[in-house]
């Protein structure tokens, strides 16, 4: 890494995160003014996003190549409070709390106080999602069943195709000049409505077009002024690629590189997507530039390389926007989940690996910062050299990349009706969720909280925890006579709450295709311009909306332990087993250990478990797999916790697998911690017999400590472990490459480890930046160095 | 093939030191010898026994015992090794049995070889070489590769530090040369006891006259086992012995390269 990355790299790293008002403030003014009383809610909110693009600071930072903040510096974080506002004792956690914090002045506090709160109180959308919800989805929200996502956060899931990187807004504002003399009053009763979204989105595409003629402004003013003649030029450079793109499509790696960047600031400004964006399949969608560069002698791969970690920096300088209410205290990381994708395959199936694939790898390795994350799609066709350069990276215990089955993707989504062209083109992004990029809006809208179902089964639709009553009366669990009957039970209890987290998916999901729609995000996604609508709206090609089981692992392990000593080999009671969860084994040592260490547990390759993890995994399934949203997809499943199986394990009581009270669940589709006793190759086994194609993406954890990758011969290893995970289907797994010693260190010493990275689930973070519950979950996590 | 019984101790999947690819270890439960240096002690008494668990309730709760030794069936064990098919077709791996010593229990060894045979899984047997020639004869067929452990050629030492003589090793070694096994010789290097110049020069000597051996693969002595001894109540003479530094081990790969061998640290 040259000097100028480093020392931009250095700069990113060091910023400390703030909140900023300014993107509030702007807004508040533009709604407080009469501008929006005579138009439509779109074009309104496509006024108010022109608004902030006019009126923002621009700001360039000192050597940079790739131009662009969302706040007025790097890390300086702005709030939505159209969808969340703050309050006052929000800003005072964000400001004190150890981890993940946002310095917040005085100045901003009093603004706060006097213009963002007494405008936006009750008129944000969190507000009205909470407003619109009945009891039964608050009671259950409340006990921890699920979370919902967009109270938070914008619906965004979504990622660049590589269309975006061939045209420019000229062309779309072109596209959508033609939708609207292609509306049809006579006989589409929707056509005024696709009229007034298209308008809203020529107004993002033309606010998007000033923002970057501003940068070209100031790009050229520092140039004037600039007495370095090589940073002179630099800049007439940035002034004039500014000048071109995102108006016309790029032609050459630096031009697609911030004519990406804009756009990313362009989605990130509208609303606060979730997981960002993402410029996608990245090597393939250079490629063209790369090529062409290289040929025409324009640049050396060199030159590439630092335009590229040029452009990494400008990731790690947006930390993700920090939540409101409990979560602001719990919030783990500043990561927005922005994966870059490598590898795959090309449209015409054939492996895509290419030469940039490699050089962006060789970016990855040097730049180990925590924004971007990063992937490798892993074919059978990849070649068996990218997968052992991707774990040469992983082996640096860094956590990036993570690797996907691309062939598993491809038929996840074939299964979900796209065609075999936007499948090819897709990939995996956020944590692991599977997407045809470009073409499809897929939400995430919350973790589902498996255990806590079964939990209020065993106590007759009560939670233990506070005592009320929340569920349906499932019978008696005392008076079941088989498992049978327990399962059947817990069946009727998980559809009841499926069915309530369905009903407010439906509700919430129109508050925001009439409240919130996002016209810049719609012009990027196909076909919004053509349809006419909104991306919020059901404008992409394919909508679909996710429930995210999580715990796999701990209720599995729960019904195997009820089955197995209650129900099969009557250790214990029903009875019994109630009033050991009630009291968290207290006094109760010996059963304790039994359910610890002579009960089947999944992550074993043992049929026992692993059928009743189908059977879980079934019924989950069919409760939500089909069931239709209110744009025109149906809701699916995956599997993935991010770091919620925290925030889950701590609203249950102990559980029949020997869980004590409050502690963290499994996450993802890996086994409880610690309970994999058998090795990789058995939770590799174990976790295969999850039918991954009916998801939208699983997670798997596994982690080694760092003799294990030492030399090529474990690295040869870990290679054969993710091919046959792959031939068997498997998603998704990553490593974890980081020796318990070295974490204890960092907990007792956190000053003297601020570089350590580790992987949590999805996504990597700063290891001291983790709370202590997660610290010591990933050092419990099974070691699976062989010896 | 008869359905037949032994008695193991552990079966270690995703075992990845006892041969190419990813493997299946399966741990015979007796052994003829009693190396000090042994790994495996809980391999070497051909009965169950009890060990003292690790695991431990509360701090002041009396210890746990656990039972050691299986007794199991050959089909139980082929049932338990092809659970990783898959991976041994993705690796190239495969099955090793290895103990104690697998030679021990004749009948159940030449089951589950045969059984494995007839599933195209590749075998392993990692052996002492303290066996008669008749049961080298009934399943040499049915053996891929053969993990041969070569300790002390001196005959006073090898009975000192293993409880047994060397001539059965050395005859069932040539019998496997002459039918021109694969062979991977494995040299436990515990300081101050295998690791002389002279006992690796005449390892060294001894092991260029023979053909068919495709490697020698030298495994550095370690202190793992350590707790393992005291859990079963066994006294470790060894304690006082530190285990070779890397630079040693070059040395000694150096030394015996210059008899013209493949040598590997590690396995
Ligand atoms: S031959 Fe192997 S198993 Fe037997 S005592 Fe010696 S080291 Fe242990």
């Amino acid at each position: 890494m040259n000097e100028r990355v480093k020392k931009l790299r250095e700069q990113s790293i060091n910023a400390k995160p703030s909140l900023s008002l300014e993107r509030a403030l702007l807004l508040t003014n533009f709604y407080q003014s009469s501008a929006t009383d005579k138009t439509s809610i779109p074009v309104a909110r496509a006024l108010a996003f022109k608004f902030l693009l006019k009126n923002k600071k621009i700001c360039i930072n000192d050597g940079e190549l790739i131009v662009g903040e969302r706040g007025p510096e790097p890390a300086a974080t702005p709030t939505y409070p159209e969808i969340c506002t703050h309050s006052m004792k929000d800003l005072e956690i964000l400001n004190t709390r150890s981890k993940i914090s946002f310095s917040v002045d005085e100045e901003t506090r009093q603004l706060t106080k006097d213009r963002i709160i007494p405008y936006w109180k009750g008129r944000s959308i969190r507000d009205l999602i909470f407003e619109n919800m009945d009891k039964e989805w608050i009671e259950a929200y409340d006990a921890g069943i699920f979370t919902e996502f967009m109270e938070q956060r914008a619906p965004g899931h979504t990622v660049a195709g590589r269309h975006i990187f061939h045209k420019g807004f000229q062309d779309f504002k072109n596209e959508i000049a033609d939708a609207l003399n292609n509306l049809d009053f006579d006989n589409d009763p929707e056509a005024l409505g696709k009229k007034e979204q298209l308008k809203a989105m020529e107004i993002a595409a033309d606010a998007v077009l000033i923002l970057a003629e501003r940068y070209s402004e100031k790009a050229k003013e520092l140039a004037k002024k600039e007495k370095d003649s090589k940073r002179k030029q630099e800049l007439e450079q940035i002034a004039e690629i500014c000048n071109y793109v995102p108006k016309n499509a790029p032609r050459t790696v630096w031009e697609a590189l911030q004519h990406y960047w804009f756009i990313h600031l362009g989605v990130i400004t509208e609303l606060n997507t979730w997981d960002s964006f993402n410029p996608g399949r990245l090597d393939q969608n250079l490629f063209p530039f790369y090529k062409k560069d290289l040929e025409e002698g324009k640049n050396t791969s060199e030159e590439i390389k630092e335009l590229l970690q040029c452009f990494w920096v400008k990731f790690n300088n947006q930390p993700a926007p920090p939540k409101v209410g409990v979560t602001a205290e719990e919030s783990n990381t500043y990561t927005d989940f922005c994966l870059i994708n490598l590898g795959g395959v090309k449209e015409d199936g054939s492996d895509a690996v290419n030469d940039l694939s490699y050089l962006l790898l060789d970016v990855i390795e040097e730049m180990r910062i925590l924004q971007p994350s990063s992937m490798v799609q892993i074919s059978k066709k990849t070649p068996n050299e990218f997968l052992k350069r991707a774990l040469k990276i992983v082996r640096t215990g860094f956590g990036q990349p993570s690797i996907f089955n691309t062939d598993a993707i491809i038929q996840e989504l074939l299964r979900q009706g796209k065609s075999i062209i936007d499948a090819r083109n897709g990939g995996a992004s956020g944590c692991v969720e599977t997407g045809a990029f470009g073409k499809e809006s897929y939400i995430l809208s919350g973790y589902f909280n498996l255990t806590k179902v079964l939990e209020i089964t065993l106590n007759n639709g009560k939670d233990s925890r506070t005592g009320k009553k929340i569920g349906l009366e499932t019978g008696d669990s005392t008076q079941f006579k088989t498992f049978d009957e327990l399962f059947e039970a817990f069946k009727l209890q998980l559809n009841y709450f499926i069915d309530i987290k369905i009903k407010g998916n439906n509700i919430i999901e129109r508050l925001w295709a009439t409240i919130l729609p996002s016209p810049f995000m719609s012009l990027l996604v196909d076909d919004c311009i053509k349809n006419g609508k909104d991306y919020n709206d059901g404008g992409a090609r394919y909508n679909t909306t996710y429930v995210q089981g999580v715990g796999l692992g701990t209720i599995t392990d729960s019904l195997s332990s009820l089955k197995y000593n209650v129900f099969e080999n009557k250790i214990i009671n029903m009875e019994e087993m109630l009033k050991a969860l009630e009291s968290n084994f207290e006094g109760r040592n010996e059963l304790w250990m039994k359910l610890i260490r002579a009960t089947p547990k999944y992550g074993n390759d043992n049929d026992y478990t692993d059928k009743i993890m189908k059977q879980v995994f079934n019924e989950f399934y069919m409760s939500v797999n089909g069931r239709p949203n209110t744009k025109g997809g149906c809701h699916r499943i995956n599997l993935l916790p991010t770091t919620v199986h925290i925030y889950f394990g701590s609203v249950i009581k102990a559980t029949p697998d020997g869980r004590k009270e409050f502690q963290p669940l499994s996450e993802g589709v890996s086994p409880v911690q610690g309970m994999d006793t058998k090795g990789p190759t058995a939770v590799i086994k174990s976790a295969s017999k999850i039918d991954h194609l009916k998801t939208g993406g699983t997670l798997l954890n596994q982690k080694f400590t760092p003799q294990f990758l030492a030399d090529d011969d474990g690295i040869s290893k870990l290679l054969y472990l993710i091919r046959s995970y792959f031939r068997m289907d498997g998603h998704h797994i990553q490593f974890n490459v980081v020796s318990a010693d070295t974490l204890r260190k960092a907990q007792n010493n956190p000053e003297l480890y601020r570089n350590l990275i580790v992987r949590v689930a999805g996504y990597s973070d700063y290891f001291i930046n983790l709370g202590e519950s997660l610290q010591n979950e990933i050092i419990e996590r099974t070691e699976h160095l062989s010896v | 093939m008869k359905e037949t019984r032994g008695l193991i101790f552990d079966i270690k999947r995703f075992a990845i030191h006892d041969g190419p690819g990813i493997r299946t270890t399966i741990f015979f439960k007796g052994c003829p010898l009693e190396c000090w240096w042994c790994a495996n002690p809980e391999g070497q008494k051909k009965e169950h026994e009890e060990i003292i668990s690790p695991f431990q309730l509360e701090e002041n709760d009396e210890c746990i015992k656990d039972v050691i030794g299986d007794e199991i069936s050959s089909q139980e064990v082929i049932d338990e090794i092809l659970k990783d098919r898959v991976f041994y077709e993705e690796s190239n791996g495969g099955v090793t049995f290895s103990g104690g010593e697998p030679l021990m229990q004749p009948e159940f060894l030449q089951s589950l070889l045969a059984l494995s045979k007839q599933e195209g899984i590749h075998t392993i047997l990692d052996t002492s070489g303290y066996g008669t020639q008749s049961i080298f004869e009934k399943i040499v067929d049915d053996v891929d590769l053969f993990l041969y452990d070569l300790k002390l050629l001196d005959m006073e030492k090898h009975l000192k530090y293993t409880g047994v003589s060397t001539d059965l090793i050395l005859q069932n070694l040539s019998f496997l040369v002459d039918k021109k096994q694969n062979i991977i010789i494995r040299i436990p290097i515990v300081p101050g006891i295998t690791d002389s110049s002279a006992n690796l020069n005449q390892i060294g000597k001894y092991l260029s006259e023979l053909k068919s051996i495709i490697r020698v693969d030298i495994l550095p002595y370690n202190k793992m086992s350590e707790a393992k001894y005291n859990r079963l109540g066994k006294t470790y003479k060894l304690s006082n012995i530190a285990p070779p530094s890397d630079e040693r081990m070059s040395e000694i790969k150096n030394q015996l390269e210059l008899f013209g061998l493949k040598v590997k640290i590690g396995g």
